[in-house]
């Protein structure tokens, strides 16, 4: 790529003359057992070119067949975008010669869509919300993957050669693609992270996809114009492709806004093209502009008959759809009490499936949010992995917590008793169990090991004696340390007052 | 002439399950056959000895081993393949340098068809690139010729496939019909061929020229064969979309009844006179006196869109040939041809072996459907020609409501000489004229040899309805019965004799 750095307006200025119009096409891989139109696996990570049938390599003579269950995941994303269902619709074919298409066509839907005309409410982080509408959504298949060897950069510019995985080939894909969305104004980067982060969020509680961004299950190509204020009439577009970070989709939305008000400013015209976003230098770069050269040559797909969807079938995958994420989110934000702030703490640090179960498990809210939020997501972060991946299931944080309520053990000692748990040593209660780990309940013994404290800080106990209630830690961390951790710190302190006669 | 290569397929059957003859003696019998005249009629791009004899052998080893009741009726029957259909251990070629030695890694569903029934399978036959000609004189491996005259075309793209069977080198073939490449060579060598109804036979493995038109269907000496053939490979495949679900129907028994009488029979207006030769139009009026004689009703029918039908083919042809054919690029399989100078891009080395590997004919119908295909472009091409092709479909609802089956020649003139129309791409094209139009509706056709003109065979065309194959084995078997009656054998009992032996 070259390293020439196009001129940007301020990202005020620039919202001080235009308003921008945005526009998405959001490609989500299905997680089908199988391929679009083969039997071949549909697997993320295996070695290059062993998920493959003849028809993934298009060898000569082999014909597609359809996926059913790709079908039923794409009716199922277009209803959850509140489309309407095509009655009967057909596939095409998009020629283009390249490598990683093993047809030199992509198959793919061109007039009718399985799924059109939806709209979805995306709520930004404020609470305000928009209504993006959605044109359509329709079904293709995925391309191969290509890496380029031998050149300093990976790019396809200055490499040897390239090697080619058709792993992927037939993958199938749903592309959502989102009507000119006006009137976001500055909060147009903010919103097209949002638009992006929603659909991962709905694909994802679908479950008709793995919805990972970093490994490519949902891929976002972001359509940027500018009008001056005032106007209605749309500026020309660039197509960022393949921004694959929800902050990247932010950063190249805000970037092009940047660079086209520049370009306008200086009284040029913003060329008809795509551009690539770099993470590195976070701008975009041009690449091919869109014009004539992008003839697909697109017609019907003759060995593929239409896909016909019933009513009866639309109305049975429309019973399976789970609640939606938005609605489901205010309905446990209502029943476990948390504030805005805490609710939202919850959602980023993706915990809130976990805290659901934990409740449902007979935990308080407070004490799931607690444990989740706190001892359960350090841990994760340090084994830099989600918290729900960690292992540490629901019923393991309902008994920490009954164990702690019923006084057997304590906070400090429940974390100990997690590390053992974790190290796969048995139930929480087992671990206690094991490792004597029971808080010292005996107010003998506690009191054998505060008179021992006080002896040995009596400038402590004489200042406890005058009132000085607060010093009393001094004494309870002898005490806890005599112990070893196993003391209950509350009891602790009652009875260094009572000893000592003063009131706590 | 040894008997075993003159029989026709159903003979053979019958010799075989009488044990009269063993599989490997067939087999064999034909193998000789191809090395005697081959070298004069090429027919033949890879003859399959080894595997063939050894299927045969098989079939002998279950007969002996009183396990005959566990065959299939043709098990020991030898079949060529035309070379557009994918074979496990056979190369397939295409009649293309594209893919000179290649070897498919799966088979075809005819093929595994024709392997569970045991068919030793001869070898791979002849074909114009692609399957794209009327003469087969567009094959990168040399042309066929016609064993009736060697200095003739065998017709195409079917010409391997027809010409091995008139040539007696095999008794069935299969053969694949896009435009006519089945029934158009049959008619030029005497020999019998069948395009069935779109969805019939699955097309997995038949290397697509134009999906919406292709279709695999058999190729032979007698209606019967056919019809014994067209049941081992048609019927339901779901590896193929546009197969059809529907029985099959009894298509030999449809060819044993041979019976005519009161079957109405349509005769199109529009496929005769002007551009027909006299002595096809001639040979066409006295098959329809002998139906008329056999007690079927001959009505004129009138399909006037017919007149476009080659106009929309070679539009809608061409445009799905230019996207199924974009594969064929170098990069996973088959020939690949560096630039000699310039920088090597995937670009370049991909219009390297394009350029190379592609013939005349091939590039041309590419570059026909590339542009026919454009934006700008699309509606007045593609879009009126598939406007077209719905008129044609309604011509056949109106003829069908009117006849049981449809007659007219096969094609509009005799066997032309090598090189005869080879510069003149508009008048091969003609060739196709009558065969057309049961593409472009997906009915079923059929061709039987209708007698000679001026020495050479002229084939007879029947038509019928979608899904009712049926009708043309039975109105075929009839029309041949009579016809050879009349000659006083089959017409290839006429045809001169090849290798010096008949």
């Amino acid at each position: 790529m070259t390293a020439v750095t196009d001129e940007t307006l301020s990202f005020d200025e620039a919202m001080a003359k235009y308003d921008p119009v945005l526009g998405f096409e959001v490609h989500v891989e299905l997680n089908t057992r199988t391929k679009m139109f083969s039997a071949a696996p549909n697997a993320f990570g295996d070695e290059p070119n062993t998920n493959v049938s003849p028809v993934d390599l298009g060898l000569p003579g082999v014909l597609p067949v359809v996926n059913r269950a790709a079908v039923e995941y794409s009716i199922k994303i277009g209803l959850a975008l509140g489309c309407k269902i095509a009655p009967s619709c057909t596939f095409a074919r998009k020629n283009y010669f390249y490598p990683d298409t093993p047809k030199n066509f992509q198959t793919s839907q061109y007039e009718d869509p399985i799924a059109y005309d939806g709209a979805i409410d995306i709520e930004l982080e404020d609470g305000t919300v928009f209504t993006v509408e959605i044109e359509r959504a329709h079904m293709e298949e995925d391309a191969g993957k290509l890496t380029h060897m031998g050149g300093a950069t990976g790019r396809i510019q200055g490499a040897d050669f390239s090697l080619v995985d058709y792993n992927r080939a037939g993958v199938p894909l749903v592309e959502i693609v989102t009507k000119p969305i006006v009137g976001a104004g500055s909060r147009a980067p903010e919103l097209a992270r949002a638009y992006v982060a929603t659909i991962r969020e709905i694909v994802k509680n679908l479950g008709v996809s793995d919805a990972r961004m970093e490994r490519g299950n949902v891929r976002c190509d972001a359509n940027v114009s500018l009008m001056p204020k005032g106007s209605a009439t749309f500026g020309t577009r660039s197509e960022t492709k393949n921004v694959n970070s929800l902050r990247a989709v932010e950063r190249a939305v805000r970037y092009e806004i940047q660079r086209h008000a520049a370009v306008l400013e200086s009284g040029q015209k913003v060329t008809q093209e795509t551009r690539h976003w770099h993470e590195d230098t976070r701008s975009t770069t041009a690449g091919r502009p869109k014009s004539d050269a992008d003839d697909y040559r697109y017609f019907p797909e003759p060995d593929l008959v239409p896909v016909v969807t019933s009513e009866e079938w639309i109305e049975e995958l429309r019973a399976q759809l789970p609640e939606p994420p938005a609605e489901r989110r205010r309905r446990l934000k209502e029943a476990w009490g948390y504030s805005d702030a805490e609710f939202r703490d919850v959602v980023n640090a993706g915990v809130m499936d976990s805290i659901e179960e934990t409740i449902a498990a007979g935990a308080s809210a407070a004490a799931a949010r607690k444990w989740w939020m706190g001892e359960v997501s350090r841990r994760a972060k340090e084994a830099e992995v989600d918290p729900a991946e960690l292992g540490i299931t629901a019923a393991t944080i309902v008994e920490l917590d009954s164990l702690i309520r019923a006084g057997k053990i304590n906070d400090k000692l429940a974390r100990k008793v997690l590390e053992h748990v974790l190290a796969g040593e048995g139930t929480p209660a087992e671990v206690v169990q094991q490792h004597g780990m029971a808080v010292v309940s005996d107010d003998a013994a506690l009191l054998e090991a505060i008179d021992a404290a006080l002896a040995a800080q009596p400038d402590v106990a004489e200042k406890i004696r005058g009132g000085k209630v607060q010093a009393a830690g001094a004494i309870v961390g002898g005490v806890m340390k005599a112990t070893r951790g196993q003391a209950d710190a509350g009891r602790v302190r009652e009875l260094i007052f009572e000893r000592l006669g003063v009131a706590g | 002439m040894n008997e075993l290569i003159s029989s026709s397929a159903a003979d053979l059957a019958a010799k075989l399950a009488a044990k009269e003859v063993s599989a490997v003696e067939v087999t064999q019998a034909h193998l000789d056959r191809i090395a005697e005249v081959d070298g004069e009629v090429n027919a033949f791009l890879h003859v399959n000895t080894e595997e063939a004899l050894a299927v045969a052998a098989e079939v002998d080893a279950l007969r002996a081993g009183g396990l005959a009741g566990e065959l299939h009726a043709l098990a020991g029957v030898p079949i060529a393949i035309k070379d557009l259909i994918v074979t496990i251990g056979q190369p397939t070629t295409a009649g293309s340098k594209m893919l000179e030695g290649w070897m498919s890694p799966y088979d075809a569903t005819v093929i595994s068809r024709i392997r569970e029934a045991r068919m030793p399978m001869l070898g791979k036959t002849n074909l114009d690139e692609f399957a794209m000609g009327s003469s087969t004189e567009h094959s990168a491996y040399g042309p066929t010729r016609n064993p009736w005259d060697l200095d003739r075309i065998p017709g195409g793209s079917g010409g391997g496939s027809a010409a091995a069977v008139a040539a007696y080198e095999a008794p069935l073939a299969l053969g694949t019909d896009t435009g006519g490449s089945i029934r158009q060579p049959a008619a030029v060598t005497g020999s019998v061929g069948v395009k069935p109804t779109y969805g019939g036979v699955s097309r997995y493995g038949a290397i697509a020229m134009a999906s919406s038109l292709d279709q695999i269907g058999p190729v032979s000496r007698t209606v019967l064969d056919s019809a014994l053939l067209h049941e081992v490979i048609g019927g339901h495949d779901p590896a193929d979309s546009t197969s059809l679900t529907d029985p099959l129907g009894a298509l030999a028994e449809a060819a044993r009844s041979a019976d005519v009488a009161g079957l109405r029979i349509g005769v199109v207006r529009e496929l005769q006179g002007e551009g027909y030769d006299a002595g096809v139009q001639q040979r066409f009026d006295e098959s329809l006196q002998l139906l008329r004689g056999a007690g079927a009703e001959i009505v004129e029918v009138s399909c006037p869109n017919f007149r476009y039908a080659l106009g929309a083919y070679y539009l809608i042809m061409p445009s799905e040939a230019s996207s199924n054919l974009a594969k064929f690029d170098g990069v996973r399989y088959g020939l690949r041809v560096l630039p000699e100078d310039g920088p090597m891009t995937i670009e370049r080395v991909m219009g390297a072996t394009r350029a190379a590997g592609f013939g005349d004919e091939v590039k041309r119908r590419i570059i026909l459907g590339t542009y026919a295909l454009s934006a700008g472009y699309y509606d007045a091409y593609y879009g009126s020609a598939q406007k077209v092709r719905t008129l044609v479909q309604r011509d056949f609802e109106a003829a069908f409501a009117q006849a049981d089956v449809l007659v007219s020649p096969t094609a509009p003139t005799t066997a032309f000489r090598l090189g005869e129309k080879l510069d003149d791409p508009l008048a091969m094209y003609l060739n196709d004229v009558a065969t057309i139009p049961a593409n472009l509706a997906g009915v079923p056709g059929i061709s039987v040899p209708g007698g000679l003109a001026d020495g050479l065979p002229v084939g007879i065309q029947f038509l019928a309805p979608a899904r009712e194959d049926v009708r043309l084995y039975r109105a075929g078997a009839a029309l041949e019965a009579l016809l050879e009656e009349k000659w006083g054998g089959p017409l290839l009992a006429q045809a001169p004799v090849l290798g010096g032996v008949k």
